[in-house]
C-alpha cells in the first residue's frame, strides 16, 4: 500500500478548474477553515493579508520564539518554560481552544497560521536558520500540546485529523508481550490494564527508541498511547523540516518580490542569540598575552569545564577526541592563534614522539582552525567553540574522557573534589551548586562559582559603575566566562577600565 | 547470467595479474591487452627487489609463484628465510596477501549488493593509508578487478570503507555545488574495544589482550547481536575481529544502510547503557522496571559475571577496587559492615565478596536497608562489569570510516577476520592468522601434494570446479590455509545477503509490472 504522502496540497485545493475555462475562472483558492486549535501547517495560506500585517504578525511570534530559545538556553523545564511563556503567548499569540467562548477563534489562528508561514520564508534559507527555526516551532508545538492535556477530547480529534497510521496492537499481542508491555508501562502501576498500544516502524519514533521508552520486537515500536505526544511532535518536526526544505528551493522566486524580501531579511536578522552569533573577534581579550606557555598561567580564568580538561591534560599528557576539540576550540576562542596551538598540543602531549604528534593530532587542531578541510570549513575558519547548550546536550563524555560539563556529567562527590581541588572552599557556594545539579541548573551553578570567585572585583566594578548590565547576565558560553573572568582580574591595570565599558 | 560475465571479468584479471610474477610467461596465458601491464608490473617488482635488497632471497617474488621443484630451498614467503621475520607492514607481504589470499570478489559483492557493478560499489570511499604512512580518501572504484589493480600498485597498509555517495567520490570537486556530493547509504556499524575496558578487567590494559579478558568481547557481542536481531529486525550483522583487540559489527540490511544520522543515534542509544566519564562515578543508571532489553541482556550476562568477572578477573581483589564497589551499593550501614568483613580478612576473592553482600545484608547489620534498592544496584553492577561498551560515535555517523573487513592489522599483522557469532565461544582471538603463518602455509601445502600443480589458478575457474566435485588441484590459495573457513563464512554471509537483496527487487519488479498491466 501506498503511503499517502503528507507534503501534497490537498488534491481539492489544486486548480482543478477545466483548462479550457482556466483563464476565465476564479482562482480555487479559499479561506481556510481552522477545525482545531493546533495545527500542522501542512497548508499554506491563500488569502490576502496586509503589509502591516505580514509584518506585525511575524514580529509578534518571532518574540514568542525568541522568547523559547533563551529558555532552553537557560536550561528550564518544560513546565519553568511554560509558566515563563504563559503571559507571552497570550499577548502575542493567543490561541483559544475551540471550547472557550472567545469569538476570535479564527482570528486567532489565523494569524498563528500566517505567522508561522511567514517566519518559514524568513528562515528558510541557510541551514543553520532552519535548523534553528524547527527547533523553536517543534518547542512551541509541544507547549501548546502539552496545554492542551485539560481537553483529552480536543486533543486525541486534532490527532486523529492527522492521519499518522498507526496500528493498534491486538489483544493476541498483548498477551504474547505482556511482561514486556508490562516492564514499560510500570511507571504508573495499575494504569496498564487500560493503556493503548500502538504498533509503527520503529523508525518512526526514532527518539522514543533511544530513551528505550518502547519495546521492540523485529523492527517494530509498540508506543504506549500516553507516548502519542511525542510520536506527534516528531511527526510535527519531520515535517517542517522537510517543507522548510522546499521553502529553500522555492525562495530564489521570491526575489522579484522588493516588498516582502527587506522584510524577510530584517526578520531574519532580528533572530540571532548571543550563543549563535559568537566569534572570535567578540570574544578576544586585548591586551592579554595568549601565547602557548601562558596557558597555564590563564587557565585560571577558564571554567571549570576546561580547567578539568586542562588538569586532565597535564596529568595524562593526554585528552581524547572530543576533549581535545572542546578545548582546542575554547583555546582558540580566546585568541590563540593556530601556531601557538600547535605548540600548545605538542608540548602538552609530551609522552609521544614528533611523528605520531604529526600523524594522528596535528590535523585536527588545524582542522578546528580551518586551516584544512572541505570548503566550507575553511571558509568559515572552522568551528565556533563550544557554547554551555552545546557542551551540555552533545556528546556526553564516555569512559575515560574529560571533556562536557562538570555540573552535568560529574556526580556530586566528584565535583565537590574539583571545586575544592580549584581553590572552593566556601560551603554555602559548595551546597548551592549541590542545589544547582539537583534541579539541572547547571548554568546557575557555573555562574554561582564564577561570582564566589569574583566577588571582590565584581563589587569594585559594580561600585565604580563600570560594568555594564549585559556584563551582569547569566554566562552561557565558556569563552564569555574567560572573558569577564579575565578582565575583571585584571582590573586596575591601566587602559582596561575603558575596554570593559566597549566590550 | 550476470554472475558468469562478472566470473570471467574476474578471471581475466588475475590471469594477467598471474602471468606477470611468472618469470616466463606462457604465450597462451597472456593477450595482447595484458602486456603492457605486464611490463610494467614487473618493473616494479624488480624495483621491489631492489629495494628489500635483502641478500637472502633474492628475487622473492617470481620465485614464490615458480613451481616448486625444490622445495626445501624455495622460499615461497619471505618471512621463512633464516628465522628473520618480516614486520606484516612490509610491501612483499602486502603484495602477496593482496594478490594471493585477499578475497577481493567477495568483499565487492558484499559492497555491491550484486553480481553486476553498480553504484552502491562505485559510488563508495574508500581509504587508504599507504606504506609512506600517507593517508588518501575519496577512493573509489568500479570494479572488484580495478580495485585490485590498484591495491597491487599502491599496497595499501590499511583499507577503510566509508559511505556511497551520491556521485562517484573521485568526481567530488567536479559537482557544481557542496551539496551535490554527500553520502547517501551506509551500513550501521559498531565498534567495541577492550581499552575501554580498562577499568574493570585486571588481567591486561592498554592494547594488550588475552583469553581472559577476549570474554568480555564475547559478552558484548551476545548482548548486542541479540538485540539487533531480535528488537530492530536487522538480518545481516557481519562481526569482524579488528585484528588486536577489538570487534566491529557491520549491519548490512538494505533498509539500514540508508538510515539518517538521527536514527544511527537511536540504535546507539538505545544500545548504551555504560555512561560518563571518568569522574562520573556510578554509570549505570537504569530506570525501573529494566526496559526489556536490558532485562533480556542481563539474563545473557549473568552467566558470564560468575565465571568469566567474579571468578576470572577477580576484580575487587585489591582494597582501592573493592572501595569502588561499595561506593556502587547503597546504605551506609551496609557499606561499613561489609568494608570492616573485608578489612579483616584480607586477600578474600571477588566471588566471595560479592557472596557477602547477600550474607551481610541478611545478618541485619542495617536497619534502614531496602531489599529491593540492594537487588536494583547489585544488577547495576552486575551491568557495569559485563554490559557492552561501545564506542558510539562510530555508530552515530554516516559518513564514518571503518578498516575494511581482511585487512592485516599492521602491528600484529594478524588479518581481520569475520567471526561467526553463533560459533562465539570457539573463536579465539589469538590462534588468528597472521599474514606470515598464511604465506608460510601456502608453501608448506604446495610441498604437501608435490609439485604437480600450477602455482595460481583462476578464481571464477576454481569455483566452478569444485562446486561439480571434479578436480581438487584447482584451489586458491585462501583455500590452502587457515583462513579458509573465515573466507567461507564471509562468502556464505555474502550470498545471503544478495539473495535477500535480489529478492526484493523482482518483487519490486514484479509489483510493478503488475502494476503496469492495470
Amino acid at each position: 500500500m501506498l503511503r499517502q504522502d503528507f507534503n501534497r496540497i490537498d488534491p481539492k485545493r489544486r486548480n482543478v478548474v477545466d483548462h479550457r475555462k482556466k483563464q476565465f475562472a476564479d482562482p480555487a483558492y479559499k479561506q481556510t477553515d481552522y477545525p482545531h486549535r493546533l495545527n500542522f501547517y501542512a497548508v499554506p495560506p491563500t488569502a490576502d493579508i496586509t503589509l502591516e500585517q505580514f509584518e506585525q504578525w511575524a514580529i509578534d511570534r518571532l518574540r514568542v520564539l525568541a522568547e523559547l530559545e533563551a529558555c532552553s538556553f537557560r536550561n528550564k523545564t518544560l513546565a519553568e518554560t511554560a509558566a515563563h511563556m504563559k503571559p507571552l503567548l497570550e499577548k502575542y499569540l493567543p490561541l483559544d481552544s475551540n471550547s472557550s467562548s472567545s469569538s476570535k477563534l479564527s482570528a486567532e489562528r489565523q494569524k498563528d497560521h500566517y505567522s508561522h508561514f511567514i517566519l518559514r520564508l524568513a528562515f528558510a534559507s541557510t541551514e543553520d536558520l532552519r535548523r534553528r527555526f524547527t527547533r523553536v516551532e517543534t518547542m512551541l508545538f509541544r507547549l501548546r500540546l502539552n496545554d492542551d492535556t485539560t481537553l483529552a477530547k480536543e486533543r486525541n480529534a486534532f490527532v486523529q485529523s492527522l492521519n499518522l497510521e498507526w496500528d493498534p496492537v491486538s489483544d493476541e499481542e498483548r498477551r504474547e508481550y505482556a511482561s514486556e508491555l508490562a516492564a514499560l508501562s510500570g511507571f504508573r502501576k495499575g494504569v496498564q490494564e487500560e493503556e493503548n498500544w500502538f504498533k509503527v516502524d520503529w523508525e518512526r519514533v526514532p527518539d522514543l527508541v533511544e530513551g528505550r521508552r518502547v519495546f521492540l520486537r523485529a523492527g517494530k515500536a509498540y508506543v504506549p498511547s500516553r507516548e502519542s505526544t511525542s510520536m506527534v511532535i516528531a511527526e510535527f518536526t519531520k515535517r517542517l523540516e522537510r517543507s522548510l526544505e522546499l521553502t529553500a528551493r522555492a525562495l530564489p522566486r521570491l526575489d522579484e518580490d522588493d516588498r516582502l524580501t527587506p522584510i524577510l531579511d530584517h526578520l531574519s536578522k532580528n533572530f540571532i542569540t548571543p550563543d549563535a552569533s559568537y566569534s572570535s573577534s567578540t570574544s578576544s581579550v586585548p591586551g592579554a598575552d595568549i601565547s602557548a606557555k601562558n596557558v597555564d598561567a590563564l587557565s585560571s580564568s577558564f571554567p571549570l569545564c576546561m580547567q578539568h580538561l586542562h588538569r586532565s591534560l597535564r596529568r595524562d599528557a593526554h585528552l581524547k577526541h572530543f576533549g581535545r576539540l572542546q578545548y582546542t576550540l575554547f583555546l582558540k576562542g580566546i585568541g590563540l592563534n593556530l601556531e601557538e596551538c600547535l605548540i600548545f598540543w605538542r608540548t602538552s602531549f609530551h609522552k609521544i614522539t614528533d611523528d605520531t604528534f604529526n600523524k594522528e593530532y596535528r590535523y585536527n587542531v588545524r582542522h578546528s582552525y580551518g586551516d584544512v578541510g572541505g570548503d566550507s570549513n575553511r571558509r568559515g575558519g572552522g568551528y565556533s567553540p563550544f557554547s554551555c547548550q552545546k557542551i551540555l546536550t552533545e556528546h556526553p563524555p564516555g569512559p575515560g574522557e574529560a571533556h562536557g560539563c562538570p555540573y552535568r556529567h560529574f556526580n556530586l562527590e566528584n565535583l565537590t573534589a574539583l571545586l575544592q581541588q580549584v581553590g572552593i572552599q566556601d560551603r554555602s557556594v559548595l551546597q548551592g551548586v549541590k542545589e544547582d545539579k539537583e534541579a539541572q541548573k547547571f548554568h546557575m551553578a557555573c555562574n554561582r562559582v564564577f561570582e564566589h570567585v569574583h566577588k571582590n572585583e565584581i563589587k569594585r566594578a559594580k561600585d565604580d559603575g563600570i560594568l555594564t548590565s549585559a556584563q551582569l547576565e547569566t554566562i552561557v558560553h565558556p569563552n564569555e566566562y574567560f572573558k569577564r573572568s579575565y578582565l575583571l582580574k585584571n582590573l586596575g591595570k591601566g587602559g582596561q577600565d575603558v575596554k570593559m565599558e566597549e566590550a | 547470467m550476470a554472475d558468469e560475465s562478472i566470473q570471467n571479468g574476474d578471471s581475466q584479471a588475475s590471469n594477467g595479474d598471474i602471468t606477470m610474477a611468472e618469470p616466463e610467461p606462457l604465450p597462451s596465458a597472456s593477450n595482447g591487452t595484458d602486456v603492457e601491464e605486464k611490463k610494467e608490473v614487473k618493473l616494479e617488482d624488480l624495483f621491489a627487489d631492489v629495494d628489500s635488497d635483502d641478500e637472502e632471497f633474492p628475487s622473492s617474488r617470481p620465485q614464490e609463484t615458480q613451481p616448486s621443484s625444490s622445495p626445501t630451498a624455495a622460499p615461497g614467503s619471505p618471512l621463512e628465510t633464516g628465522g628473520i621475520s618480516l614486520k606484516a607492514s612490509d610491501p612483499e607481504i602486502l603484495r602477496s596477501f593482496y594478490q594471493r589470499l585477499f578475497p577481493w570478489r567477495h568483499l565487492f559483492q558484499w559492497l555491491n549488493h550484486s553480481p553486476t557493478p553498480t553504484n552502491d560499489f562505485a559510488h563508495r570511499e574508500f581509504a587508504l593509508t599507504l606504506q609512506n604512512d600517507v593517508w588518501r580518501r575519496y577512493m573509489s572504484y568500479p570494479t572488484s578487478d580495478l580495485m585490485r589493480k590498484e591495491m597491487l600498485n599502491l599496497l595499501p597498509s590499511r583499507i577503510e570503507i566509508g559511505p556511497v555517495y551520491t556521485t562517484n567520490p573521485r568526481d567530488r570537486k567536479t559537482v557544481r555545488n557542496a551539496s551535490a556530493f554527500r553520502p547517501v547509504a551506509k551500513e550501521l556499524c559498531f565498534d567495541i574495544d577492550l581499552t575501554d575496558y580498562d577499568e574493570i578487567r585486571t588481567c591486561c590494559d592498554k592494547a594488550n589482550i588475552c583469553q581472559k579478558c577476549w570474554r568480555f568481547m564475547v559478552m558484548a557481542v551476545k548482548v548486542v547481536d541479540a538485540a539487533l536481531r531480535e528488537d530492530f529486525g536487522f538480518k545481516h550483522i557481519l562481526w569482524v575481529y579488528s585484528g588486536r583487540r577489538g570487534i566491529h559489527a557491520w549491519v548490512c540490511d538494505k533498509k539500514v544502510r540508508t538510515m539518517d544520522d538521527q536514527k544511527r543515534r537511536a540504535v546507539a542509544n538505545y544500545l548504551e547503557v555504560i555512561k560518563g566519564g571518568s569522574q562520573g562515578g556510578k554509570k549505570v543508571n537504569l530506570r525501573r522496571p529494566l526496559h526489556p532489553h536490558i532485562s533480556r541482556s542481563l539474563d545473557i550476562l549473568a552467566p558470564y559475571f560468575q565465571t568469566d568477572v567474579l571468578a576470572t578477573q577477580d576484580p575487587w581483589s585489591t582494597p582501592d577496587r573493592a572501595a569502588h564497589l561499595l561506593t556502587l551499593l547503597p546504605d551506609r550501614p551496609l557499606t561499613t559492615a561489609l568494608q570492616n568483613k573485608w578489612d579483616a580478612s584480607p586477600g578474600r576473592s571477588s566471588a566471595a565478596k560479592w557472596a557477602d553482600i547477600d550474607a551481610v545484608a541478611k545478618s541485619g547489620a542495617s536497619k534502614s536497608l531496602d531489599a529491593r534498592q540492594l537487588l536494583e544496584a547489585k544488577q547495576d553492577v552486575v551491568l557495569e562489569y559485563t554490559y557492552p561498551r561501545l564506542d558510539i560515535e562510530v555508530s552515530k555517523k554516516l559518513n564514518h570510516l571503518l578498516k575494511s573487513p581482511f585487512v592485516i592489522h599492521p602491528g600484529t599483522g594478524r588479518v581481520c577476520v569475520p567471526v561467526d557469532p553463533r560459533r562465539l565461544d570457539d573463536f579465539d582471538p589469538l590462534a588468528v592468522p597472521t599474514v606470515q603463518e598464511l604465506l608460510a602455509q601456502i608453501d608448506e601445502w604446495k610441498d604437501e601434494e608435490g609439485g604437480d600443480e600450477s602455482p595460481v589458478k583462476e578464481e571464477g575457474d576454481a569455483e566452478i570446479k569444485k562446486e561439480d566435485g571434479v578436480k581438487r588441484s584447482n584451489i586458491q590459495d585462501w583455500e590452502k590455509t587457515s583462513l579458509k573457513p573465515y573466507v567461507e563464512y564471509f562468502r556464505s554471509f555474502v550470498l545471503a545477503l544478495m539473495k535477500d537483496e535480489r529478492d526484493a527487487r523482482v518483487k519490486r519488479e514484479r509489483e510493478e509490472a503488475d502494476g503496469m498491466d492495470f
